[in-house]
Order: structure tokens, then C-alpha cells, then sequence
């Protein structure tokens, strides 16, 4: 698949934001961590920050972004537009939750049963709205490589890991730095479980996909001269040896060296912020390869004997 | 009503006529112009509703070549409408046409990724996503002979290697040719019930090319041939 820069960037940024909004309000709500009122108002406002250029971003891919508006109306089939009216309806929850820290950091009031309930529904809109964006990708079979339950499992649990770094690095306490460690572990995990499930062939073949099923098929002529739709969008190709390099680099830079920093970083904040941006660029790369080594079934038709 | 084409893989001859006759009929047809992006230029390219492909099936010397054009298989269970997060896919009730409507698309590509068939191409002038209409503004039209409506490519075919027709009806053209020549679905494991189906080439004994053995009229043409020729 082609991997247009506008949805990697939109996927990490807003990850990062949903993640991290969920974890403040938990943290907050539980005292987790000690987080302070104006922690979490940091926290809440940058979330919203990356959230919003997320989803700015999204935009931008679309060819015809005028009838944008009409995406919020098949709710009931499309992860993308379930993606598109949970993004929305998080809003309002996550305004009213940051409006009562907001009230109770000037000392004007307590937390009441309302703020706790719009942070609490804050709090799983965003991760439904992670959910539903690897959905959008998860749903399709004709991709193999994300057509399985481990791609939005990937979304969530890297949105939070960067949640809980980024959390990490506006109030590190023993606690936040402890769980950013155990979240970067099993994120890490859970990546080395997906590219070990993608890398056993599995599907349709070029003999399912022109139904001569008992002979070898090859491709003689693609039919085009030039370069078509489906080429540019679906005939992106990685090769193994920089494949490999690639996601030895999403490791590195991903999951070991912020595990590291966070690990000696309990003095010193550098660290910390050098963790955050490790991982993000980790994550880029992640999202990157996730887009770029997915095979589309379009491609038995342009040769390719398995996906 | 199921509307859709049967292709007959048997005799399919490769011309692209199929491809070019939709080109023009849809270009000014309900979701035209499909546009071209530097046509007389180095790398001409555009928007097409039928590509045909040419694959080799088989080891010499029982291969055989086999043209193979493909355009929307109007699946009974399109994937590509299920996901259109804008409603702008659509499947006809009536009739089972998958068409996009080009006032709602915003373009966003997801339909292209969910159509295994490679059906669907976004179209970079007007922004919208294009595909095989089945020349709906042709089937239904009663300005035509009722000869003439069926969708450009089937009336262009030099080598009637297509056919349109209903497949809900036991007894049409198409529904007889499928169960009579074994017709099949392309991808089927994906679950999308396509409803074009293909014929696949009827068997043949293979034609020997070499070391084969001459006999007498052109064993003495031979001769002649070769006394000529000192």
C-alpha cells in the first residue's frame, strides 16, 4: 500500500493524544501517579492539541474534501465514519472534564459526579475512537496483513505508550515512569507478535484470483503501459533486507532506547523528553512500514503469486 | 433483477477493444469524463472502468494464453458500499448495479482498498472515485434498439467473448452459459459473491510446435523448396 504521510502522521499524533488523554484522566481520577491539577490540565490540553492536528491532518488525503462533512452519516457499517463520530463526540466530554480541573486548580470548586462521568466517558470515547480507526484497517480482507484482531490491539496499545511516555515527561513520579516502562514493554510485545503473524503466506493466490486452480499462473502483460491508480496506490513494495533494517529501527528506536532513558531518567528530565521523541519517531517508522508492507490482492493481478 | 456479465475466457482474444469502446461511451456517460492525466506525454495514463490483463496458465506444452479482462464483478455482497464512510456507494435494489454517486464522494480511497477486483479508480480532476456503471445510461434507455441496450462493451466485442443478461433468471443467456460451461468467481474465499462470472477456455489437446512429424505434401514442399532455393 501506498503509505501517504498525512494518515501515518494522523494515526501516531492522535494515538499519541487519545493515550494520552485516557491515562491523565485514570491517573487523575485515582490519584495515580500524584498527578497534579496542573499536570493533567497540560496533559489535557496537549492531548486535545495532538488529537485536533491528527485530525486536520486525516483531511488532507481526501481528493474531494468539500463532501467531508457527509463521512459521519453510514455510523452503522463504516469504521470510518464510526472513527469520524467518535473523534467528534469526544470533544464536548473532554472540554467539560478539563473544564472542572480547570475550576478546581483556581480552588473554586470540588470534582463533582459530572466531572468525574464526562472524564470517565472522555476516557473510553477516546479509546473507542483508537479502536475504530484500526478497525478501518483491520475490517479489510483484502489486505491479510491487517485483517487481523492484532491491528487495533497495535493502535491502542502504541497510543498509550506514547500517552504514558508523554504523561511521564509532564509529571514523572516513580509510578508514571514505572507504567510508561511496563506499557513500552507490552507494546513492544505485541509489535513483535504482529510482524510474526503477517510473516506466515496465507490467503488468496494468483491462481484463486484468476480461478485456474489446478496449473501454475503467471503474468505475461499487465495491460498498462503506464502508471495506473492501482499501481500508485496499491503496488508500494518493501524488500526484505530493508524491511528488516526498518523494523530493527522500530525497535530501536520505538521500544529499547525509551525503555532505557525512562529507566535511568528519574533525575533527569532530558532523558525523558529524548524518550518521548524516540518513540514518536519510532512510532512514524512503525506506522510507516505497516502501511508500506501491506499487499493488496490487486496485486495477483499484476503478478505477484501470493500476497 | 441481478445484472452482470459473463466472460468467456475461451475465446477472449486480447484486443482491448472492451477496454477502449467503455472508455468512450462512459467518458460522456453518468459518472464521466474519466480523465487522462498527459495523454500525448511520456507516461499516458488515466482513469479506466476495464483493464485487461494477459496471464499464462500451464507448462509448455499444455500452457495456453489467457486475456483476461476484468472490470466491476457488482458483488452481492460489495464490500466497497459497506465500508463508504459518506453513503456516495451504493448497490441498486432493483437491479443489483453497484454505482458510485459523485455528489457525495469526498474521496477518501477506502472503497479502492476494500475491492479486491481492483474495480475502482480515483479520478485526480474531479476528485471522486470511478467505476463500471454497467452503462446503466444505456441498459434502460428507450431511445435504443433493444438490441443496443447493453453496456458498450459487450456490443463492441469482436469475438462475443461477453455477455450481459440476468442471473437471477435460471433461463437467461448468462445463468445457461454459467451451467452449461462451468462459469466461476473470481476470489471467491473473500466472500463478496461477485456476480460477473468467467468461462474458463474449454480443453483442448495441445498443439504440437515442434519435432513434429511432416507428412508427404510437406515433406515434397520441402524439397521443392529447398531445389529452388540453389
Amino acid at each position: 500500500m501506498h503509505p501517504a504521510f498525512s494518515v501515518i502522521f494522523f494515526t501516531v499524533t492522535s494515538g499519541l493524544g487519545y493515550g494520552l488523554m485516557t491515562l491523565m484522566v485514570i491517573a487523575y481520577l485515582t490519584g495515580f501517579g500524584g498527578v497534579t491539577e496542573q499536570s493533567a490540565l497540560i496533559a489535557g490540553v496537549a492531548a486535545l492539541v495532538f488529537i485536533t492536528l491528527g485530525l486536520l491532518s486525516s483531511t488532507l488525503h481526501l481528493a474531494n474534501p468539500k463532501n467531508a462533512i457527509r463521512a459521519f452519516s453510514r455510523f452503522r457499517t463504516s469504521w470510518l465514519s464510526r472513527e469520524g463520530v467518535f473523534a467528534v463526540l469526544f470533544y464536548p466530554f473532554a472540554l467539560m472534564f478539563l473544564f472542572c480541573i480547570w475550576k478546581i486548580s483556581t480552588g473554586e470548586h470540588e470534582m463533582g459526579m459530572g466531572g468525574i462521568v464526562a472524564g470517565i466517558i472522555a476516557a473510553i470515547l477516546a479509546m473507542v475512537t483508537i479502536f475504530s480507526t484500526g478497525m478501518i484497517y483491520a475490517c479489510l480482507k483484502t489486505i491479510r496483513q491487517w485483517n487481523t484482531a492484532l491491528t487495533p490491539a497495535n493502535y491502542m496499545t502504541l497510543g498509550l505508550m506514547l500517552g504514558a511516555l508523554f504523561l511521564a515527561a509532564i509529571q514523572a513520579t516513580a509510578e508514571t515512569l514505572t507504567l510508561a516502562m511496563a506499557l513500552i514493554a507490552f507494546a513492544g510485545v505485541m509489535k513483535l507478535m504482529y510482524y510474526a503473524w503477517i510473516a506466515e503466506p496465507a490467503g488468496s493466490t494468483i491462481n484463486s484470483a484468476t480461478g485456474f486452480t489446478n496449473d501454475k499462473v503467471r503474468i505475461l502483460e499487465p495491460g498498462h503501459t503506464a502508471d495506473t491508480f492501482l499501481n500508485h496506490e496499491f503496488g508500494h513494495t518493501v524488500l526484505p533486507s530493508k524491511s528488516f533494517m526498518l523494523r530493527s529501527l522500530v525497535f530501536i528506536l520505538g521500544f529499547i532506547i525509551p525503555f532505557i532513558l525512562v529507566m535511568m531518567g528519574k533525575e533527569n528530565m532530558i532523558l525523558i523528553y529524548a524518550a518521548v521523541i524516540s518513540a514518536y519517531a519510532g512510532i512514524l517508522v512503525e506506522r510507516w512500514l505497516f502501511f508500506a508492507e501491506a499487499r493488496h490482492v490487486v496485486n495477483l493481478y499484476h503478478g505477484a503469486q501470493r500476497t | 433483477m441481478k445484472l452482470g456479465l459473463v466472460i468467456d475466457l475461451d475465446v477472449c482474444v486480447g484486443c482491448h477493444a472492451c477496454a477502449v469502446a467503455c472508455k468512450q461511451w462512459n467518458t460522456s456517460g453518468t459518472t464521466g469524463a474519466l480523465s487522462d492525466y498527459e495523454p500525448y506525454g511520456k507516461q499516458p495514463s488515466g482513469v479506466w472502468f476495464n483493464r485487461v490483463r494477459n496471464f499464462e496458465v500451464g507448462d509448455y506444452p499444455n500452457n495456453k494464453t489467457i486475456n483476461f479482462p476484468m472490470s466491476c464483478m457488482h458483488c452481492e455482497d460489495a464490500a466497497c458500499v459497506t465500508v463508504c464512510p459518506t453513503g456516495a456507494s451504493y448497490k441498486r435494489e432493483e437491479d443489483g448495479v453497484v454505482l458510485v454517486d459523485q455528489d457525495k464522494c469526498m474521496g477518501c480511497n477506502y472503497c479502492s482498498w476494500a475491492c479486491p477486483y481492483g474495480a475502482r479508480e480515483l479520478d485526480k480532476v474531479s476528485g471522486t472515485m470511478k467505476k463500471c456503471t454497467l452503462c446503466i445510461d444505456r441498459i434502460y434507455d428507450q431511445e435504443l434498439a433493444p438490441e443496443d441496450r447493453q453496456p458498450s462493451c459487450v456490443i463492441t466485442c469482436p469475438a462475443h467473448a461477453r455477455h450481459f443478461g440476468d442471473f437471477e433468471d435460471p433461463n437467461s443467456n448468462v445463468s445457461t452459459l454459467v451451467r452449461e460451461r462451468g462459469g466461476r468467481a473470481l476470489m471467491p474465499e473473500l466472500g463478496y459473491n461477485p456476480t460477473n462470472k468467467y468461462l474458463p477456455p474449454r480443453v483442448a489437446r495441445p498443439v504440437p510446435t515442434d519435432d513434429v512429424k511432416m507428412d508427404l505434401v510437406s515433406k515434397v514442399k520441402n524439397w521443392v523448396n529447398k531445389a529452388i532455393s540453389k
